[in-house]
């Protein structure tokens, strides 16, 4: 509705300021008089019309659906039929709407005369147009709606205002890790030289927070940053999946047969392909992350299970402006 | 006085003559690379053809008996060796990075890694060599898989949690940091159960209670049904995603459409 009356607008400023000078009509004209063609005119007005209903349909529907459950078929139609029906109004205005004559001469270089002219020609072969303000200004608008629909997947930069949901983790001390199948995940099940994916046990599947990357290496090669002295009992080790570049599951694991000649343990992000070194805590080695895998301290419960003995290191996901301060984690 | 003239061609010649055989004498004098083999072997594998061949080809890198060699000590012929040691790992391992062609080195100074070299032990060498391995320690043995009982579609599944984001969706292999990929096409079934299994060189290794055997049958399968994909577009472009798709763009619907402009349009005419 509110684009209908934009466009409103628009027409009704294209009839004022119309202003019709005879000066020109007594030079001798180089391109001939065209007839006026009304019914292109209007085929052209329709096109652009519904040009910019495709865009606000694109806006529409990107803006309603949520991202699982995008109709990727219905943004195709919409930014295709936008910009064919643009590409059929500039076809029709070139076709019917603009006098053409074919001439022959190179582009005049210096002679003023020849570039009057030149400038001459083109004026005069929009001379069959009648209503030439009104054409620009539907142009205008369907470049615009256009472009507001190019301009439509800003809605998916996130998060916007409500960060709070990114300073909660289902992760509290004593939470179980389980498999995917909500199994328990015992310390001796997890062997060396291979990766697992944990779960908070409680937590719903899509809680990015929940996932973690479990890896046992040997406790005296561990070197992890001060006061994460207790984190990897036995040297299992447990870091959030989601990697912290642009949020892809850290699905690669790296690691030596024969140490002499092979490098260390490495978790790899397939997207980008971030190394977060195990060894360290997490840090950084090749890549483009900004900053360290986040590290969850484990602790071995009783019946041989691993439980988490408090909340990650540092904010999980990929980075953002306060990605950096310092959470306000629940109960450690 | 021109040195085309035969006069002078001809001692050119002689001289390239000589160099050509000084060549042929010293390549023939560099010390034979390939498997060194006693002189009369037994009809059948045993575990004494084992020992001699170990001795002869592995135990310059993984030591005696199996016992590895982590700080390069110059061996026989003054050469470096370093390798893991053989005890424990069975006749999983043995088999699988014989059969693969992974071991022994073709060039003993060269990095080991997943690549796959000519075997030039025969089948009765590769048994007795197993064997050899399998006694110097208890270690798992070979696997025996069947991917006819598995799933194909659980093995696409399967795959692309466990496998695909090392060795990509349709196994054609990558790249990881640090770390080169193989395609999995043509492997046989149990050298693809003795991989996941062992964890060869940077791969890690999955357990019966991470994988167990009726799903590597499944992802066996699958792996199997990627040398043969069903290109629902019709051509696969080698399979490897989009670059070769973006190349289709680049390469050959542009210049189609340029064509089109071609016709299209219309000629300016010079006079």
């Amino acid at each position: 509705m509110r684009l209908l009356r934009w466009l409103l607008v628009v027409l009704s400023l294209g009839r004022l300021g119309r202003r019709r000078t005879q000066a020109q009509a007594d030079e001798q004209r180089i391109v001939p008089k065209g007839s006026p063609d009304r019914g292109a005119e209007n085929l052209v007005l329709v096109l652009l019309a519904l040009a910019i209903l495709f865009a606000a349909g694109f806006l529409f529907v990107y803006g309603w659906f949520a991202a699982p459950s995008m109709p990727n078929e219905l943004l195709g139609i919409a930014l295709g039929g936008a910009l064919a029906c643009v590409g059929g109004a500039l076809l029709v205005v070139g076709k019917r709407l603009v006098v053409s004559e074919e001439l022959e001469d190179e582009y005049p270089g210096d002679n003023p005369d020849e570039q009057r002219e030149v400038v001459q020609i083109i004026h005069e072969s929009g001379s069959r147009i009648t209503r030439k303000r009104l054409l620009i200004g539907a142009g205008t608008a369907a470049a615009g709606a256009l472009g507001v629909a190019a301009l439509a997947p800003a809605i998916s930069l996130g998060p916007i205002w409500d960060t709070g949901p990114l300073d909660r983790t289902p992760w509290r001390r004593g939470t179980r890790v389980v498999d995917e199948k909500g199994k328990p995940i015992s310390a001796d099940d997890v062997l060396h030289y291979t990766f697992y994916t944990g779960f908070a046990e409680g937590a719903p599947k899509e809680d990015m927070a929940s996932y973690l990357v479990i890896v046992r290496v040997d406790p005296a090669k561990l070197h992890l940053p001060p006061g994460r002295g207790g984190w990897a009992p036995d040297g299992i080790l447990a870091f959030s999946k989601i990697c912290t570049h642009a949020g892809c599951a850290i699905a690669l694991y790296r690691k030596p047969t024969f140490t002499e000649v092979e490098p260390n343990p490495a978790l790899v992000c397939p997207c980008h392909y971030s190394t977060f070194d195990p060894y360290t805590g997490g840090t950084v080695i090749y890549g483009p992350a900004g900053r360290p895998l986040p590290q969850l301290p484990l602790e071995i419960d009783s019946d041989g299970n691993l439980r988490a003995a408090g909340n990650f290191s540092a904010r999980i996901g990929p980075g953002w402006w306060n990605v950096r301060s310092k959470p306000t984690y629940g109960v450690s | 006085m021109s040195i085309l003239r035969w006069r002078n061609l001809r001692w050119v010649l002689v001289a390239v003559l000589l160099e050509a055989l000084g060549t042929a004498a010293v390549a023939v004098a560099q010390p034979q690379s390939g498997i060194v083999r006693p002189t009369s072997e037994p009809p059948k594998p045993s575990l004494q053809l084992g020992a001699e061949l170990y001795a002869g080809n592995c135990s310059t890198c993984h030591g005696i008996a199996g016992s590895g060699i982590t700080k390069g000590r110059l061996g026989a012929g003054h050469i470096l060796g370093e390798g893991p040691p053989l005890r424990g790992v069975g006749a999983r391992a043995a088999d699988f990075y014989l059969r693969m062609g992974f071991m022994p080195l073709r060039n003993i100074y060269s990095q080991p890694g997943p690549l796959r070299e000519r075997v030039l032990f025969t089948e009765k060498e590769i048994v007795s060599l197993v064997k050899y391995v399998a006694s110097l320690g208890p270690g798992p043995g070979i696997p025996h898989p069947n991917p006819a009982q598995g799933n194909l579609s659980k093995g696409l599944q399967l795959f692309t949690d466990h496998c695909a984001g090392c060795h990509q969706a349709l196994a054609r292999g990558g790249f990881v940091t640090g770390a080169l990929v193989p395609p999995l096409q043509t492997l046989t079934s149990r050298q693809i159960a003795e991989a996941v299994r062992i964890g060869p060189y940077l791969m890690p290794r999955f357990s019966r209670t991470q994988i167990s055997d009726a799903d590597l049958n499944s992802i066996i399968k699958y792996v199997q049904w990627t040398n043969h994909p069903n290109n629902h577009g019709g051509w696969g472009i080698g399979n490897i995603g989009p670059i070769p798709e973006g190349l289709v763009t680049w390469w050959i619907a542009i210049p189609l459409l340029l064509i089109a402009c071609l016709f299209v349009g219309r000629r300016i005419r010079r006079s």
